[in-house]
């Protein structure tokens, strides 16, 4: 009988962590922030079909990044508990924290139990009655939760993009600059060479904190040169 | 994904983006009647409050539909203020006559329904689409309603593959029925008919169409001892919904009120109304 060569499990965990890394440093970045109405999520995603960026619940937004089925299948799952949620109690049960605790424990479980990790990292938002009501979730690939403020880049270059946001962005923000700050700072660190991004390469999307009941909107091609070329 | 305060694993599988078949394959507990029903409900309609009266009809920017708000228990009068019209999503409205807390849960199931499709598929269902996947919940439903628990639901909505409002009623074996111009269920539905055929117009506004549908309730609360009328000492008017291409919308009771207000006043002077409507 042959003896499997022993790794330490720090090691194991090592391996994993940099092989999710990896594979979600390749992806392009997303970047969510607040703005005066609501939380603003921006993603660099060329396909019209399939969303990065996606509703949740009435007042609570998901973003992703990384391998697309994997993210999916967390995305469809949430809209399942929250749903499931909100009709066994109330609309007004299904909150940010809870949601972003459950992916939590499920990345966090396929993280240290299966030989292959996610390579997503996501962002769980939860729009307030005013802005300092508002939470950001932003949750790895281990399951590690990180409470954000303001703002959040993941994916490829989001180190570079998160200093850029953090330079640049303030509270109150209207929506416009919000989103050009967001679109500028995709640009100029989400690829190696800084790049003029067009509508066409932008997902889009709002939670409007003015709103009832459902507060998620997707702002279309026209919707977002409307507002970003209005308001300078 | 199997730890207690994640997500359970199967809530990851891939499979319909109904809410209905996800609660049937994995809570059936919470949906709002089990598949077999129970027995003994015979006469229920006694001892459980009853919904009465929803008119809907087609005018030339979308549809509009009215409920009265009397709930009825046998010979008493179980709520005053009961609604019974809601909008289902962003581009339709649904009615419920029949048993009221079945109803009003079915209709909430079916707003989860509506969404839960439209959050999974990034897309809203067809209007089709809708009125199929009520009348499959109408049928699962069905060993309820052969015990006398009843629910008669009317959807309406606006149709933007054929730019136009567009009605379907049902009966309680899950038969998924489109009307013409206009349609009202529920006990004094045969008068609201009545009423309707004679002051209905296909090109009239929203505003005439709402009028034109409370004048349909008032003349089915004249005849039929189960409709309310509206009720201007508690200010309790019929819940109006109004359905263009741009929503759906429920009225607030300060755009409603002004409306009854004018049709009474017609009333005093004509009692049977509906002479001049719109004219």
């Amino acid at each position: 009988m042959s003896v499997p060569f022993y790794v330490s499990p720090e090691q194991i965990m090592r391996d994993k962590a940099d092989f999710a890394r990896k594979g979600i440093a390749r992806g392009r970045s997303v970047v969510v922030l607040q703005y005066d109405e609501g939380i603003a999520f921006i993603a660099e995603n060329p396909s019209r079909a399939l969303h990065k960026i996606s509703e949740l619940y009435d007042r609570v937004g998901f973003a992703a990044v990384g391998k697309y089925n994997e993210f999916e299948s967390l995305r469809v799952a949430g809209v399942r508990l929250a749903d499931m949620r909100g009709y066994s109690y109330d609309r007004s049960d299904v909150t940010g924290r809870s949601l972003a605790n459950a992916y939590a424990q499920t990345l966090g479980t396929i993280f240290t139990e299966t030989a292959k990790p996610f390579e997503v990292e996501l962002v769980v938002a939860e729009v307030g009655e005013s802005p300092d009501e508002d939470q950001l979730y932003r949750l790895m690939f281990d399951g590690s939760v990180s409470d954000e403020h303001g703002y959040v880049a993941m994916g490829g270059s989001s180190e570079r993009i998160n200093t850029a946001l953090g330079d640049r962005w303030r509270p109150g923000l209207p929506l416009a600059e919000a989103l050009r700050l967001a679109i500028d700072a995709l640009g100029e660190f989400g690829d190696d060479q800084p790049r003029v991004l067009g509508t066409a390469q932008l997902e889009v999307a709002i939670l409007d904190r003015s709103r009832p009941r459902r507060t998620f909107v997707r702002l279309d091609n026209g919707r977002l040169t409307e507002i970003i070329g209005g308001g300078s | 994904m199997n730890s207690s305060t994640g997500l359970p694993s199967a809530y990851g599988l891939t499979g319909s983006a109904s809410f209905v078949d996800f609660l049937q394959a994995l809570h059936p507990d919470r949906l709002p009647a089990p598949a077999s029903g129970t027995h003994g409900a015979q006469g229920a309609s006694h001892t459980a409050p009853h919904g009465t009266t929803i008119v809907a009809l087609r005018t030339g920017e979308g549809v509009v539909m009215a409920g009265d708000r009397r709930a009825t228990m046998g010979n008493l009068i179980a709520q005053h203020d009961i609604e019974k019209v809601f909008a289902a999503d962003d581009l339709s409205v649904i009615g419920i006559a029949g048993t009221a807390g079945l109803a009003v849960e079915l209709v909430r199931l079916y707003q989860v329904e509506l969404e839960h499709y439209e959050k999974i598929e990034g897309v809203p269902l067809s209007l089709d689409g809708k009125a199929n996947r009520l009348a499959t919940m109408l049928r699962g439903q069905l060993g309820l309603a052969m015990q006398g628990l009843v629910v008669v639901p009317l959807l309406a909505g606006y149709d933007p593959l054929r730019a136009r409002g567009r009605i379907f009623s049902y009966d309680v074996t899950g038969g998924r029925y489109e009307e013409h111009d206009f349609h009202a269920v529920g006990s004094g539905s045969t008068f609201a008919r009545g009423s309707l055929k004679k002051l209905y117009r296909r090109d009239a506004d929203t505003r005439a169409g709402v009028r034109a549908a409370l004048e349909a309730l008032y003349d089915a609360a004249d005849d039929d001892s189960a409709t309310g009328g509206p009720d201007v000492a508690r200010g309790i008017y019929p819940v109006v919904a109004v359905v263009t291409p741009s929503g759906s919308r429920i009225l607030p009771e300060d755009e409603v009120g002004p409306i009854v207000d004018e049709m009474l006043l017609q009333r005093r002077t004509d009692p049977d109304g509906g002479r001049q409507v719109g004219g």
